[in-house]
Formats: structure tokens, sequence, C-alpha cells
């Protein structure tokens, strides 16, 4: 069995003590950071990245991998806890979790997000594990064109799952798309759009536009609504477990979640992040049992399905890391940081070359997530006492540790500028109802689209059919319409505006 | 008649945003489809997002909805306290090199910024926020410089010299 004597190999590597303390820490550190509220876990690790570079290579990464467990799993928290979401996958549990804390329910749903993303994890690692190398093959295939039309997909699938209008959607991703394209062209060297201001040819920052969309735009909306009709907690906590019921009800959400997320993880673009709405939407559709919570008030499933399923898409979209060294988001975008700092380039070769590094790493993320589990389900009720902290004296907080992650970051006062600005953005956002988090993806994606558009094209000859002709694009594109024409069908289209009504 | 007010102005804010974009891709080279210039994804996407805020507009001028769908009031006392707390961090923390304003440090913005943004709330209790920022510095101290080893100045240039 290859698999078991590689996966042998991988927890000889990650079961030493050393490696097994710089897993823990990582889970201790980035559980503390990421549960600060508004700050996800891109800003953890690009925050914690430095601590790791006098580790030799196996230990530092899996130190990352443990900070970027925590800092998932820290996210879930503030997500479900204080309605913000530390990234754009957790933006759909804040949908039923935080109607759940509200209802002093956020014990069963922490746990629920827990206990979810570690089965979601152990499924994720096996499957990275069993096919991380019959995948290489099948990413070989892909060219430009391939890839320009996945990202297509994902985009569509993800505007398809966006609530509210379908073109306002469309719009903010293209917005997105745009503003991922400023700083400097990579081609042509040209800084675009960039005012000859020197900061803004690096481009504008992930962690800006989050932390400003999401954290200020958020802060702002919620002070500005009047005392009475601004959201308040009933902070009263009815047992920190999942009751019985609660089991019965996650279980299949969390198979489903888990499937849903293994698959669309592996999915250049933001796999997680499509994992995350895919799930909630599939568990929408279901029926409910009598006497269940509907969605969107409270609904266990609704924090279980979409954490499984973001777990496990996150557990496997190191696989086009690993196997094409191609990041599938600003998480693995570090990693990437993380790994040549350390003299490796990601990509095929590490699985031949450097197997102890590879399988080490794959089996350093099981040893993490279940650090979690055990490190996190006896905290719970630390976390819930975050309730009790009034508001008045949360948001200060808020604003103060958003300040000093955008500075850490670059360790640049711009960018402090830049996040006020955004945040204004996000409360103009906010009044005039379009959501931003479609904007949040087509800015991750904005670079990578134009680069495969551009190949693909240099390729073909500016032969705009090639899209069309090659069959696996063709494939992902007529996958794209039929989505597309799926949910502008007039029935169809009626019980998704009905879907997404919420409260 | 504006039927819906949101989707007319976010409409009139793609359109806008768009239109500015595609402008601003003619000032680079275009280049053809084969030779794409870095001006040319720019400009179809401007072009895009221009069209679909066109349609936007439209659609707020003829599909009907209950109340008019007005976007409301901006609320400025949280916006420029909390925005304007963020800004004051920023200038404190590392200085203003260009108006000559020199570095106060970590613990003299997170006072500032403390103070400020607590304006932003209904209660402000100046012995409470006093209280909360100390906590507030006297973390961030341990949790960011001691523990985390950031990279920021702490105290005022003028004390630390």
């Amino acid at each position: 069995m290859d698999l078991l004597s590689n996966l042998a190999l991988g927890f000889g590597v990650a079961f030493t003590p050393i490696n097994l303390m710089y897993c823990l820490i990582g889970c201790i550190l980035g559980t503390l950071i990421g549960v600060l509220p508004g700050i996800g876990p891109v800003a953890t690790i690009a925050m914690l990245l430095p601590a790791t570079y006098a580790l030799p290579p196996v230990s530092a990464l899996i130190m990352l991998a443990g900070i970027y467990y925590g800092a998932q799993y820290g996210g879930s928290t503030t997500a479900i806890l204080v309605n913000l979401p530390g990234e754009s996958s957790s933006v759909v549990t804040t949908i039923d979790g935080y109607q759940m804390a509200r209802k002093g329910r956020a014990g069963p749903a922490l746990a629920a997000a827990g206990l979810g993303s570690f089965f979601a994890g152990t499924v994720g690692t096996l499957i990275l594990a069993a096919f991380a190398p019959p995948l290489t093959e099948l990413a070989f295939k892909f060219g430009p064109a391939e890839y320009f039309s996945l990202m297509i997909l994902g985009l569509v699938g993800a505007v398809v799952l966006a609530s509210g209008s379908l073109l306002k959607a469309i719009a903010m991703i293209i917005l997105g798309l745009l503003l991922g394209l400023i700083g400097t062209d990579v081609n042509s060297g040209v800084a675009r759009f960039s005012f000859d201001i020197p900061e803004l040819t690096d481009g504008v920052g992930f962690v800006v536009v989050a932390m400003g969309v999401f954290g200020y735009g958020e802060i702002i909306s919620n002070l500005s609504q009047p005392e009475d009709e601004r959201e308040v907690f009933t902070a009263k906590v009815e047992g920190l477990f999942p009751t019985k019921e609660d089991f019965k009800n996650m279980l299949p959400a969390v198979i489903r979640g888990t499937a849903l997320g293994s698959l669309l993880g592996v999915l250049p673009g933001g796999g997680a992040l499509l994992a995350a709405f895919a799930a909630y939407t599939i568990e929408k559709k279901t029926k409910l049992r009598p006497g269940e919570v509907p969605f969107g008030q409270g609904n266990i499933r609704g924090v279980a399905a979409p954490e499984s399923a973001n777990n496990a898409g996150a557990q496997t979209s190191f696989i086009p890391l690993l196997t094409l060294g191609i990041p599938p988001n600003a998480v693995m975008a570090l990693m990437v940081g993380a790994m040549t700092i350390h003299n490796i380039q990601p990509g095929p070769q590490v699985m031949t070359s450097n197997p102890e590094l590879f399988w080490g790493l794959i089996a350093s993320m099981w040893i993490g997530n279940l650090m979690l589990v055990i490190l996190n389900l006896p905290l719970i009720g630390m976390w819930i006492k975050l309730l009790s902290v009034p508001y008045r004296f949360l948001f200060p907080a808020i604003v103060l540790f958003c300040a000093i992650g955008v500075y850490s970051t670059n360790n640049n006062t711009f960018d402090i500028w830049m996040v006020a600005a955004f945040g204004f953005v996000g409360y103009v956002f906010v009044k005039l109802g379009v959501e931003p988090a479609p904007l949040l993806l087509g800015f991750i994606l904005g670079p990578m689209m134009e680069e495969n558009l551009r190949r693909a094209l240099l390729l073909s000859r500016g032969d705009w059919t090639v899209f069309a002709t090659r069959p696996l694009s063709a494939g992902l594109l007529g996958a794209a319409l039929a989505l597309l024409v799926i949910v502008l069908l007039p029935s169809i289209r009626n019980k998704r505006e009905e879907a997404f009504v919420e409260e | 008649m504006i039927k819906s007010q949101k989707d007319f102005f976010s409409g009139l804010m793609f359109a806008i945003i768009g239109g500015g974009f595609a402008w601003g891709a003619t000032s680079y080279s275009i280049g053809t489809g084969a030779r794409m210039g870095p001006g040319y994804f720019p400009l179809l996407l401007g072009i895009l997002l221009a069209i679909l805020g066109v349609f936007t507009i439209f659609y707020s001028l003829v599909e009907h909805t209950e109340d008019g769908d007005k976007v409301g009031k901006f609320v400025w006392r949280p916006i420029v306290y909390v925005l304007g707390a963020n800004v004051a961090f920023g200038i404190l923390l590392a200085g203003l090199p260009s108006l000559g304003v020199p570095a106060m440090g970590l613990i003299v913005a997170i006072f500032a910024l403390v103070i400020i943004a607590s304006k932003a709330g209904d209660v402000f209790d100046l012995k409470e926020v006093l209280i909360l920022a100390t906590v507030l510095s006297v973390g961030s101290y341990l949790a960011f410089i001691v523990l985390l080893k950031l990279q920021m100045p702490v105290w005022p240039t003028f004390i630390t010299g």
C-alpha cells in the first residue's frame, strides 16, 4: 500500500516531540490572533510568518499549518460570536451561527463548527494523501485556457450563490477584478491606476480590502443604527454542547459539506469559499425536519455544513499548491511565500525530491486538526465570555486590532489610510444593498484571470474560440453557462429570491 | 421616476467607476488579443462594468418596489469617529514626515484611537474609556511587541531619541 507507507513516512516526520510542539504553538497562536474580531487567517498568517523564519523548513511549515488551522477556527469563532467574518469563506457561517449565538446557543454552534471541521479535515487529509499523485496528472492537462474557464465557472458559481440582485453581484465581481488589477502589470512593468503613488504600485492589499469593507464597514453600519435596532445579545447560554437532536441534524450536513468541500477545494480560485456557499445553499434546499429552526434564524446545519465544507476545501486546496505550485487563494499564496523563504519551490517536484517534507506536512495537517479539537472544545466557555463584553468596549478594540493588523502586514501607514477609505466604501455598499463577498473573490482572481487570458490568447494567436474548442475548457464554460441559465429561469429565479430572504 | 433608489445609485456607481477604469485604461497600451498590452483587460472589464451599471439604472427605473427602496441618510458620526480614530492612530504611530509630525509610538496612538473611536458610541464615559485604553495598551504591548516582536515604534521619538 503506497498510501499507508507514505502516511507512515509522514507521521514519522511529524510525530517528533519538537514538531508536535511547534504544531501546538502554531495552533494556540493562530487561534489567539484569529479569534480577534476582524482579523482573518490571512492577516494572522501574515503577522506570524516572521516567527517561523528561524525554524528548519519542515518544522516551519508544520507550525504554519498549525497557525492556519488555528486562525481558521478562530475566524469561525468571531463569525459566530460577533458576526464578523474573518475571511470570505466564513461569511456564510455568520448567517446562522450569529443567530444561534443571539439565541444563547453559541456553545453548540462553536462545537458544531469544531467537530464538523475535524471530521472534514480528516477526510480532506486522506483525500489529499490518496489523490495528490494522480491529480497531478489531471492538473497537468490544464492549460491557460482551462484555467481561465475554470475561474469563470468559479465566479459564476459564486454569483449564483450570492444573495440579492444577480446583476449587482456580477457588477461587484467585475469591480473586484478591476481593483485587483491595480498595481504593476507583471508583463509590461507598467504601474496601472496607481496615480503615481509609490505604495499603490504593489497593488491594494487583500487585508486592506477585507478589513475595510468587512471590518470597518460593518462596525460603522452597526453603530449608525439607533440603539433599539442594534444587534444586542440576550446572552443566556443554554448548554455548551450540542444536544442529541443537534447531532442528528448535524451529521448529514457535515457529510454533505465535507464531500462538496473536498471536491470544490481542488479548484484553483477560492474553492473553500465556493464550497462554503454551495454547502449552505444545498442545506437550504433540503427539507426542514419537523420542529427544526428555519435557516437564517439559527439552524445548526447552517453552521456545520459550510464549516465542514470550508475546512475540507482548505485541506484539498493544498493539492493545486503542492502539485502545481499555484496558490488557489490568499492563504496559499502566503504559504508559497513561506516555502520560497525556506528554499522550497512549490510544484510537482516537491513530492519526489522532498518526500519527507511533503508527507510530513500532510500528516501534520491532521495533527493540527486534532489539536484544535482538543484545545478548543474545552475552551468554548472562554470564547463565549467574549459575548458578555459590551459593544462599547468591543468596537474600539476591534478598530485597534484592525489598525495594528493592517499596519503590521507591511509596516506601512499608507495601508492605514487605505483601510479607512475602504471602510467608507464598505458603508456605502451596506447603504446601497450590494454584497461585498463577490467583490473580494474577484479581487483575488483579477491578476490570475488576466494572466491566464493573456497566455491563452497568446498561444492561440488572438483567437477567442480557443476557449470553446478545447474540450476541457468548453466543458467548464458550458457548466458556467448552464448555471446562469438555470438561475435565470423564471421559476427558479423566484425560488432563489425566496431562499435568500433573510430574517 | 426612480423606483428603487438603492439600485439607481449602485448602478450609477458601477457606471461611473467602470467608465473611469475604461478611460484610465486607454492611457496604457491596449495591444491586440494575441499581444495584450497592460490596458487590454482593464478596458474590457471597465466597459463591461459600465454596461452593467447602465442596466442596473434601467431596472431601477422600471422594476416596481414597495417602498421605493430608499438609500436612507448617511449617519456621519460613526463614520467620522471610527475612520478618524483609525487615521489618527496611523499618524501618531509612525508620524507624518511630510507635515513634520513626529512619531508618537504605539501607546499614545492606542489612547488616541480608543478615545476618538469611543466618541462614535452613544455612551461616552471618559473614566471607562481611559481604563479600556490602558488595558488595551498593556495587552497590545505584551501581545504584539513582546510576544510577536512586531516592528513598530512604541514610545514617542523625542523620548527614545
